[in-house]
């Protein structure tokens, strides 16, 4: 076997390097408008799901603009924040700020003659970040429609919470007790939840790191509307 | 591709495409590829991304190694093969994500994780690296071939028995279902895509005699 100097490997290895650092970026550039237009896509897709509009990729834009009517920010004392596109609000960026300066978005649906106010949710599954939507009724209480996506859960485990068949648990729950309190949706052990109980669902057996996750998202991410709903409430 | 030009197809090289399927097969005989093969099978749609994800990365980096093979030096081999691999993987990630954003989406991890399927590192290590291109293609073509049989095999079991679905669509009937039948969760844990694996290996060495050790 030939021997090489370690003149020829070092400047083997750099030149190699730079070759396939530089394949990567331009695939990495070219490639981007694609990518971030599939995200784009994906979440309109997830906030029409979440009041129960299913859209394809391709009409998702479409029905969007249809029956969003109005997207905005809120602050922690539930005010609406002016200049914050709602839209653009990485969920994940905004928890790891102090609650009160937080932006949180509200999107504003119309279906069924009555407006749905969707908020977005962002927490923790066992493999990496679980998110979705919360649709409520006018009464901000009842949930309207649930949708849930996860990074990396346990495919046929943790995994399930994107199914139609866990998230339809949701409908109808309520976030507020009889008294006004807020209580959220609990996510008790699977095939143990409560049928009469507004305020559980079941979990998924074998998954319950995730489970417990959402039931954490829930009540963290929903928490922090509760001026912007008792705002609402004092209003109407 | 020209198939009358006869020293391309010749028999050697067809060996190489279709030895993998059977009597070298990457996971039944080498029992290698084992991890991602319990991890992607849950159902035969990322099963089947995953076997072509990994067919794109193999041939390309085997033709990418064997059209190297004379300039790498032995000592740093090892990584070269790596960035290589890396750099197919994370190209076919990108790709994946913004063609096949649905699917990219249910692969998640495993995408990046074909770097570490030993098949591949295997095969650039023991074939491409002393062999010509077009046999180097080959053989990557035909051993990410034999992997991916077995992985679509083992989903259609696991998706069968497990969520009752094949490809995403409902084939046992709902009266089934009524009759008192359910679902077999265990198929969809890890441990029943070993034993599965165990039946195709027990299977295969039934039928074919050259694999059954001697002793």
């Amino acid at each position: 076997m030939r021997s090489y100097s370690n003149t020829y490997i070092f400047i083997f290895s750099s030149v190699m390097v730079i070759i396939v650092a530089a394949l990567l970026s331009v695939a990495a550039i070219t490639l981007q408008p694609f990518q971030k237009k599939n995200v784009e896509i994906n979440k309109k897709q997830n906030i029409l799901a979440s009041v129960n509009i299913e859209s394809t990729a391709k009409d998702a834009e479409l029905v969007y603009d249809k029956y969003i009517t109005e997207s905005f920010a809120v602050n922690s004392k539930g005010e609406i924040k002016e200049g914050v596109s709602a839209f653009n609000i990485d969920m994940k960026q905004e928890l790891a700020k102090p609650l009160e300066e937080r932006s949180l978005p509200v999107f504003i649906s119309a279906l069924d003659s009555s407006k749905q106010y969707i908020i977005p949710v962002y927490g923790k599954g066992l493999w990496g970040p679980i998110w979705g939507y919360v649709s409520l009724k006018d009464d901000l209480s009842t949930i309207f429609g649930a949708n849930f996506a996860h990074k990396g859960e346990t495919p046929g485990l943790g995994a399930e919470i994107d199914t139609k068949a866990f998230q339809s648990q949701f409908f109808g729950k309520e976030i507020f007790n009889e008294q006004g309190q807020f209580v959220s949706v609990t996510i008790v052990k699977g095939g143990t939840a409560n049928p009469d109980s507004k305020y559980e669902v079941d979990g998924i057996s074998g998954g319950t790191i995730t489970s417990v996750g959402v039931s954490h998202m829930l009540k963290d991410c929903l928490s922090s509307y509760e001026p912007y709903f008792k705002n609402i409430k004092s209003n109407i | 591709m020209s198939a009358e030009k006869e020293p391309l197809f010749s028999s050697k090289n067809i060996k190489l495409l279709t030895e993998p399927l059977n009597d070298s097969n990457p996971i039944t005989v080498q029992v290698l590829g084992i991890c991602s093969a319990l991890a992607v099978t849950v159902k035969v749609k990322p099963a089947f991304v995953m076997a072509l994800s990994v067919m794109v990365v193999m041939a390309v980096s085997n033709v990418a190694i064997s059209l190297l093979r004379k300039t790498v030096p032995p000592r740093i081999r090892i990584i070269v093969q790596l960035v290589v691999i890396a750099a197919m993987v994370i190209l076919v990630d990108q790709v994946l994500k913004a063609f096949l954003y649905d699917i990219s989406k249910q692969l998640s991890v495993f995408v990046g994780l074909i770097i570490t399927n030993c098949i591949i590192m295997g095969r650039l290590e023991a074939f491409a690296l002393s062999n010509k291109p077009w046999q180097s293609f080959l053989d990557g073509i035909g051993n990410a071939a034999g992997y991916g049989i077995i992985l679509i095999i083992v989903a259609f079991f696991r998706e069968l028995l497990g969520s009752g679905t094949v490809w995403g669509f409902q084939v046992i009937p709902k009266g089934v279902y009524d009759f008192g039948y359910e679902n077999n969760g265990l198929m969809i844990l890890p441990p029943m895509a070993l034993i599965v694996v165990g039946a195709i290996i027990w299977i295969q060495r039934a039928k074919n005699k050259k694999l059954v050790e001697s002793n």
